[in-house]
């Protein structure tokens, strides 16, 4: 491959022989690490299917609890924001950076909402005393089932959300760097690598929300 | 294909469909199904993650290299689900007498 920047102001890093296997070494390591990521939810995703399995009456019943619209809201908005950040992807492979920037921007913003939305839908539960634990009150006969239901629906959203906000720190951070010109054609892994990560956190989100939210929509 | 060669009419055909995708899921999820709400839900939201996985991704241009760790991914996940779900819902085909 030829090299068209000269070596001491490239950006490859000097155990690699051209940009392209550094980049391809970047992305395989992101995968990976995404792939210990399903093993991390995967666990909740587990528990969530034996108990679902053992209580499918007492979940559905549950589950009308959640506020429905405000969980399809945050999926177009999460799915909204995978859009602008795979645009942001874009703008840095061909090199525009006030596009890199933008899409970045809109990307913080439309994660921002969705944990406004999030934390919204925390307070509720405060509120209704569904959250676990010594104040939590739930009509009979689910009330232990309501329990675990909600337990696991503040695990997997709380863990979900924290990612959420690891995300809008490395977007940040990219931001910054995209601002000052540090993302070109010839180099953008960052943002790419990122975008996986964001996308990632995405996808976690588009299970989530049928088995938390819509289990109970056919019974009202 | 290199992913820097996808358009932007690519990713938006597909952020629309997922938003469709969304709202079908919200639709149908509205309907007694019985056993079947379960089953409709899980395919959606599988399509939805694979288009999100194959084109967002970029693990459509990928190299097969990725394919491979996704699949590894997978299938250990596959096999806690597949051997825990074995253990609890197969314990009361035991009977004593």
């Amino acid at each position: 491959m030829a090299q068209t920047i000269a070596p001491h102001f490239s950006q490859v890093a000097h155990q690699f022989d051209s940009a392209e296997q550094q980049r391809d070494a970047a992305t395989l390591g992101m995968w990976i690490f995404l792939a210990t990521e399903v093993m991390f939810f995967g666990g909740l995703f587990t528990t969530y299917s034996v108990y679902r399995a053992l209580h499918p009456l007492a979940f559905a019943e549950v589950s009308r609890h959640l506020n429905i619209t405000l969980g399809t809201i945050n999926t177009a908005v999460l799915i909204a924001s995978s859009f602008t950040m795979v645009l942001a992807v874009y703008g840095a492979q061909h090199s525009r950076r006030k596009m890199l920037v933008l899409c970045l921007v809109l990307t913080m913003l439309l994660g921002s909402v969705f944990l406004g939305i999030k934390f919204y839908e925390y307070y509720q539960k405060f509120v209704e005393h569904f959250v676990p634990g010594s104040a939590f009150q739930f009509p009979a006969p689910y009330t232990r089932e309501a329990e675990m239901f909600f337990s696991l629906y503040f695990l997997m959203t709380g863990l979900h959300a924290l990612h959420m906000i690891v995300g809008l720190g490395l977007l940040a951070t990219l931001t910054i760097l995209a601002w000052r010109g540090r993302f070109s054609s010839s180099y953008y892994n960052p943002v790419e690598l990122s975008g996986l990560y964001w996308h990632f956190v995405d996808l976690i989100w588009i299970f989530l929300y049928p088995l938390l939210y819509l289990i109970g929509h056919h019974l009202r | 294909m290199n992913e820097a060669a996808v358009s932007i009419k690519t990713y938006a055909f597909i952020f629309v469909t997922l938003l469709f995708l969304t709202a079908t899921t919200f639709l149908v999820s509205g309907v007694d199904l019985g056993g079947l709400n379960a089953v409709a839900a899980l395919v959606i939201a599988m399509v939805k993650a694979l288009l999100v996985a194959l084109f967002f991704m970029h693990l459509r241009y990928s190299r097969p290299l990725m394919m491979v760790v996704v699949a590894a991914g997978l299938l250990w996940l596959g096999i806690m689900i597949t051997l825990t779900l074995g253990d609890f819902l197969t314990r009361g085909w035991l009977t004593y007498r």
